[in-house]
């Protein structure tokens, strides 16, 4: 195994470690300040201007501020669970950090199943969520956390399904394998509808709007986090914006073609991070400004569309891809093939979803003043 | 612990979750026990009061121009539309002329007061179904322009007292129908603006259509006004039914909803404003010079004895004043007839068997003042 400066692995896991957290933290402070400035401009405000020039230091404020808070535990809490709870949602995230790559030879470790490894580790956190709901003994906190079971196991499924639709194409689980396979054309031209479902489950998973029914304010009050201050709820919010920059980092590589696409190899490895942190931020951007539009979700639509059109999609998709590669078609035929059916899959969920959401319905009647009253 | 392996125990139980008085949906200070079992609303018992401060009462203690201003803090979304049925009503029982142009002011500025309110509405309700604070923001710009205004005529941003028995306060400024075309450009505008947003938003259809149904029998059976009772499909609306200012002179229509769910509720108002703008634009043209008071006015406002009652149509519904009189220059009893206290309890219907998060719209789209509520 290489070791940074032939140094004995066990340190050499440690400062990688260390180099993970030290980095997301910035990074999600960094996001942060993002969000609050890009949400600010879809709603016609200023977002923080305050601390620092253009309110850079905004995130560094906030961070004291809930380092300094004092950590309240409802004495009907089990102390416990309670306490543990935000590392089961902080670490599995940040493992997942282990396997993206940021360029073409630059990821912590670089494993055959990393597609398989960030998928099944970024699953875990939902037992944090859990026993924050039960332990905070409120039921909001409770519905939030059942309501987060339900939708994490549902678009788990999906969001599985669909890498593996494109893990077929691209004949590998290891990231730095598919990205380096990208280096001519980027996966989302052979499989659109993949991508639409890892956006999709990816909003869903990070709880971000419009599944955000987890902790949305105006029903459960912030859910599992309801009973929670101080660094306990930093944690959390750490852990959701290590999500939705890994997952971002992960769509950026799995289908946009990430360091690979277009000339990473030629332009060496600036040209590459700066791909990687472009692709991830278009992402990051369009996750914000679908929060910034859409109302949320009833509970019950979320679960009918990952079961009644996400997952079957899914399916399809994949028996469709595995119909199309079986054959040894040559190169550009089968993808070529495998485009078309995925475009066609595309224009098939969009217009199921129109066709669930516009039904026909009497618009209200205009009655002129002077018509005669009933 | 002896009988923890009981049967019972393991019967499943619906839990009670305590909604307000401090929940970020609840818009005030409004509480409301609800049963669920899992997402399910079994029941829903709603509790009011929290704000109660004794409006009508106090109103006793003071004169009829102290009383203006207490109407304000009772409906403070739409205070123009409060003050105008107190002061019809202390008019109705002196039995004052009032010259045309006060009517046609006070009908601009009632009509804008609704458009401000369903802004109002719009965003708080967008907020309500978990549009992160961009209904909000973008139907605040719009109400803050009317507000402007409203601050340029009266010299304060909330609680006007701007009109008196008999008339107005005082003269509007000079540029007062330029300020409000203007105004009423840039209501267009945000209109538009919260139509692209929301109304045709697939999510938000698919959130509010059918949801928080109310039927026309419901509707009457719970009293309720105002837009609430229109979109169950009952065409009433006393601006129409028992004209008062000069409604009976300007053209406008009165949207009817069909389905009486939350969608059509707010179908309904987004085209109230609509039509809001249509009767200022034409009051505008009405206007003429002249004077705003009465040209013999006692310096003391003293009413023989009697009862009266006014029936306006404030934004969100039926708003009654019933005041009665046994001479002097205070009301002797003073009854406030509440669109949203009716409308409120019309939520029970709406919400059981629903879904928790539409519990939640149920209660937005009805638009309630708490302070209005509770008086």
């Amino acid at each position: 195994m290489n070791t940074l400066f032939g140094l004995p692995v066990a340190l050499d896991a440690l400062i990688r470690v260390l180099i993970i957290v030290s980095v997301m933290t910035v990074v999600v402070m960094g996001l942060i300040y993002v969000e609050r400035k890009v949400l600010a401009r879809f709603q016609q405000r200023l977002g923080p201007t305050r601390t620092g020039p253009m309110g850079l230091l905004q995130s560094v404020a906030d961070a004291l501020k809930l380092v300094a808070k004092e950590d309240v535990r409802p004495t009907n809490a089990d102390p416990w669970v309670f306490e543990l709870a935000p590392f089961l949602v902080f670490v599995p995230t940040f493992l997942g950090f282990v396997v993206v790559p940021f360029a073409l030879a630059w990821s912590v470790r670089d494993l055959d199943l990393g597609l398989f490894y960030i998928l099944a580790v970024s699953s875990v956190n939902i037992v944090g969520w859990v026993m924050a709901g039960w332990a905070s003994d409120n039921r909001y906190a409770m519905l939030g956390a059942l309501r987060a079971v339900a939708q994490s196991i549902s678009y788990e499924l999906p969001l599985v399904m669909a890498m593996i639709a494109v893990a077929m194409v691209a004949d590998s689980l290891n990231i730095s394998e598919i990205v380096r396979g990208q280096a001519m054309v980027p996966n989302i031209v052979w499989q659109p509808l993949p991508f639409l479902m890892f956006f999709i489950c990816m909003l869903a998973e990070m709880n971000r709007p419009p599944f955000d029914i987890p902790v949305g304010e105006s029903e459960v009050v912030g859910g599992p986090y309801v009973e929670y201050s101080g660094i306990r709820w930093s944690m959390f919010f750490l852990a959701e914006y290590a999500s939705m920059f890994i997952m971002a980092l992960l769509g950026a590589a799995v289908f946009l073609g990430g360091s690979a696409w277009p000339f990473g190899e030629q332009l060496g490895l600036p040209w590459q991070i700066l791909l990687t942190v472009a692709k991830a931020g278009l992402i990051i951007f369009v996750v914000i400004w679908t929060r910034a539009s859409f109302p949320r979700l009833r509970i019950d639509q979320l679960m009918s569309f990952s079961w009644k059109l996400l997952l079957p999609v899914s399916f399809a998709q994949i028996m469709v891809n595995g119909l199309i590669l079986v054959y040894d078609l040559p190169y550009g035929m089968s993808h070529t093939l495998l485009a078309v059916c995925s475009a066609a899959g595309v224009l098939f969920v969009a217009s199921a979803i129109n066709r669930s959401v516009t039904s026909p319905r009497p618009r209200p009647l205009l009655i002129p003043r002077s018509e005669a009253a009933r | 612990m002896t009988n923890a392996l009981q049967p019972s125990e393991f019967e499943v139980q619906d839990i009670m979750i305590n909604m307000g008085p401090q929940h970020p949906a609840t818009h005030g200070v409004f509480r409301m026990v609800l049963q669920v079992d899992g997402e399910i609303v079994k029941d829903l018992i709603p509790h009011i009061g929290y704000m109660h401060r004794g409006a009508e009462k106090l109103s006793e203690t003071m004169d009829f121009r102290q009383g203006i201003g207490f109407m304000d803090r009772t409906e403070y979304l739409a205070q123009f539309n409060a003050e105008l049925g107190y002061v019809m009503a202390v008019e109705k029982l002196m039995d004052i002329e009032v010259p045309e142009r006060a009517q046609w002011i006070r009908m601009i500025l009632c009509e804008l007061n609704r458009l401000s309110s369903h802004f109002m509405f719009t965003g708080a309700f967008g907020t309500d179904a978990g549009v992160f604070g961009t209904s909000f923001t973008y139907a605040f710009r719009w109400r803050e322009e009317i507000l402007d205004l409203f601050e340029e005529i009266t010299g304060d941003r909330l609680m006007y007292a701007y009109f008196r028995p008999g008339g107005l306060a005082w003269e509007v400024t000079d540029n007062f129908e330029a300020r409000v075309r203007q105004v009423l450009e840039l209501s267009k505008q945000g209109i538009k603006d919260i139509d692209g947003l929301v109304t045709n938003n697939e999510i938000f259809k698919a959130r509010t259509q059918g949801v928080g149904v109310l039927t026309k029998e419901q509707a009457i059976d719970w009293g309720t006004t105002g837009p609430v009772l229109r979109a169950s499909g009952v065409q009433m609306d006393i601006r129409r039914d028992e004209p008062y200012l000069f409604y009976d002179q300007v053209e406008f229509d009165i949207p009817i909803g069909q389905n009486g769910d939350v969608y059509d509720r707010w179908c309904l108002r987004m085209e109230e404003m609509r039509q809001s703008v249509r009767i200022v634009e034409q009051c505008l043209t009405k206007l003429q010079p002249g004077p705003i008071q009465p040209e013999r006015m006692p310096r003391m406002l003293r009413t023989p004895p009697g009862e009266v009652y006014i029936r306006t149509e404030a934004p969100r519904g039926e708003f009654g004043i019933y005041m009665v009189s046994k001479g002097g220059n205070r009301p002797h009893r003073l009854k406030v007839r509440s669109s949203c206290f009716a409308n409120l309890q019309s939520l029970r219907d709406m919400s059981i068997g629903q879904y928790v998060a539409d519990a939640v719209l149920a209660l937005g789209s009805m638009d309630i003042v708490l302070c209005e509520v509770d008086r």
